[in-house]
């Protein structure tokens, strides 16, 4: 990218995460976890936060939504600087975060009654209600209690309760990372629908490379911590919608992943303890191998 | 080879019932016969131990002897209840007959005066009790609530609550006393002092385990929640009411019975102690009256005392089960 393309990019971002440093106090002084972070985003666009744990995704995220305060740098949302949290930057939390003790319905309804309660009459509040729970296919379970319905469900419900807000940015906490790898696979279909209806602005932080590149049109990988920022930042441009399926045998679609994976376990590779350095050639670990061989 | 085969599935099903009338039997005969045969060995070795104590009133009073003082306090009431009639109907017709002869007459309307049976004992100290409790819960909750919400708060109350909490009544009551006749003088006092003084004795001591059980409710609230109520800017009024009071009911019920058990033990020791109406000064008067039945009413008093103490903490764990979103929290 060349310097001019970036400050036009800068002034018209709708999304701006502006030279973000963030240093936590400690007993032994600060701890600086992320260091000039520097992404501009556009209306629209579906962005993955990719990085091993503990790089300070999170942090990124939380600051976006206004639940931490950057200590320097800030972001601006339509030109306005973000400095607490509010709906209009709904966030889908890692583990549902529904209210135990309010029914499905109840817990969207909480969200649309504080964003909507001048705006909407209570039948308009009840139709808007229950789109959003049909638009993730929740609307036969509204009536029940989140310690009645799946994991998978719960999410869903998260993700309806965001989407209720009609945020201008919604913020995906790894939303998919506590399911197993079949209802994940089905979320992530689902989502892609949803996006393709609403065309939201997106950040999504995941731990997954298949995740990041089926649903991303841009990949942000990120640097291991202290000082964590932005290593590399991945184009996908891939055709929508997409699908899994015929992906899977897609030349661009795994050039992408390779490219994710080289960054994380090569580029990036976590630095851990082994017994003899000199004997352990450095490959993807185990895992990895087994999905990539089974990818084709 | 059909015949066999409905053959073996009647057999099954003779089976399944067999067994599930074994596994209910067995479910019967935990939930009652185990209490019973405990009870009948308590019993048992209570009559036998009795018999064995010979104390200057006399023997120590076995069931036997509690049950007849039951019966027998039991008719005092009723006799007390007659009499208590016949005296209004009396004052009722004297009225009558002197406002017949001068209807100019204003009637005196005087109380029965007399002797206040056990029955009316236990109602004032139900009635007792419930009042300390309710001003408690109304103090300590939303304490506890302001306690969990706010860390400087919490840190700047904790310290008293952690020296008041292990005072015993006993040492609040002189105190109490002293400041109820003080403060509350009145020519026509809406309840009397021993009421008053009882009360809040009751309150003071109650107050402590409602008020650390909020607060670390409150304040043990998951942080997504929060974070949720931020997100969504919920206002301080609705956050507490919509975000806060739902997830802490299980901890302020926890609390509430806890402080519900001690209030009722405190109750009957500032009722002693203090000559205020109610079950502590019935077991006082009979230990002064020091009568051959007296052991047996105390004991009676004492049965009457735990079963009531039981069947409140029953009453807050079906009122917990009913408000509670969290099922699991509310088990015995």
């Amino acid at each position: 990218m060349s310097t001019p393309k970036i400050m036009t990019n800068e002034q018209h971002a709708f999304l701006n995460i502006s030279q973000i440093d963030m240093v936590f106090p400690t007993d032994t002084g600060g701890f600086t976890a992320l260091k000039n972070v520097d992404l501009q985003i556009d209306k629209g666009e579906f962005i993955s936060l990719i990085g091993h744990s503990g790089c300070g995704k999170s942090t990124v995220l939380n600051i976006v939504a206004g639940l931490y305060q950057a200590t320097t740098g800030g972001i601006l949302l339509n030109n306005k600087e973000v400095n607490e949290p509010g709906p209009e930057r709904a966030v889908v939390f890692q583990n549902h975060s529904l209210l135990p003790w309010l029914t499905c319905y109840q817990n969207v309804e909480l969200a649309v009654k504080q964003v909507f309660h001048k705006r909407m009459s209570s039948a308009e509040m009840k139709d808007w209600i229950e789109y959003n729970l049909k638009l993730v296919h929740m609307d036969h379970a509204m009536h029940k209690r989140p310690d009645e319905i799946s994991g998978g469900m719960k999410q869903r419900i998260g993700i309806a309760r965001a989407l209720a807000m009609q945020p201008e940015v919604l913020l995906m906490d790894e939303p998919f990372g506590a399911l197993d790898a079949l209802t994940r696979a089905h979320m992530q279909d689902s989502l892609m629908e949803i996006q393709n209806e609403l065309n939201n602005t997106v950040i999504m932080i995941t731990h997954d490379v298949d995740e990041a590149v089926l649903l991303s049109d841009r990949i942000v990988m990120m640097t291991n911590g202290p000082e964590a920022t932005i290593g590399e930042i991945l184009d996908v441009n891939l055709a929508r919608p997409r699908s899994r399926l015929s992906l899977a045998k897609d030349i661009e679609y795994n050039r992408l992943r390779s490219e994710v994976l080289t960054f994380l376990y090569e580029k990036q590779r976590k630095v851990t303890a082994i017994t003899s350095p000199s004997k352990q050639p450095i490959t993807p670990p185990q895992d990895e191998q087994v999905k990539c061989a089974s990818q084709g | 080879m059909r015949a066999t085969t409905v053959n073996i599935a009647s057999k099954t099903i003779a089976e399944q019932v067999v067994n599930t009338v074994k596994s209910s039997v067995i479910k019967v005969s935990d939930i009652l016969m185990l209490p019973a045969i405990g009870i009948s060995l308590f019993l048992f070795l209570w009559s036998i131990t009795a018999q064995n104590i010979h104390t200057s009133l006399g023997e120590f009073p076995g069931p036997r002897a509690v049950i007849t003082q039951f019966s027998a306090l039991y008719e005092e009431h009723q006799v007390t209840r007659e009499k208590a009639a016949a005296f209004y109907e009396r004052q009722e017709k004297r009225n009558q007959a002197k406002l017949a002869k001068d209807p100019e007459y204003t009637p005196k309307i005087r109380a029965y005066t007399g002797k206040e049976t056990f029955i009316d004992q236990i109602v004032t100290s139900l009635i007792t009790v419930t009042c300390g409790f309710l001003v408690a819960a109304f103090l300590a909750i939303p304490m506890g609530i302001a306690m969990g919400l706010n860390r400087r708060f919490n840190l700047a109350i904790n310290p008293i609550v952690q020296v008041f909490k292990p005072v015993s009544p006993l040492a609040w009551l002189p105190l109490v006393t002293m400041v109820v006749s003080a403060l509350y003088v009145s020519d026509d006092p809406l309840v009397s002092k021993s009421f008053l003084t009882s009360m809040l004795t009751v309150t003071l001591c109650s107050l402590w385990p409602m008020l650390i059980n909020t607060s670390m409710g409150v304040s043990a609230i998951s942080s997504d929640l929060i974070n949720v109520s931020k997100v969504l800017r919920l206002g301080t009024f609705t956050h507490i009411r919509k975000i806060v009071l739902p997830a802490s009911v299980p901890m302020i019920f926890t609390g509430m019975r806890l402080s519900f058990g001690v209030a009722w033990m405190v109750l009957i020791a500032a009722e002693m102690l203090a000559q205020n109406p109610g079950l502590g000064k019935f077991v006082w008067d009979e230990f002064q009256n020091g009568s051959s039945d007296s052991l047996a009413r105390i004991m009676a008093a004492v049965v009457v005392i735990g079963l009531i103490g039981f069947l409140l903490d029953r009453i807050m764990l079906f009122l917990q089960r009913q408000v509670s979103w969290d099922k699991s929290t509310a088990n015995a």
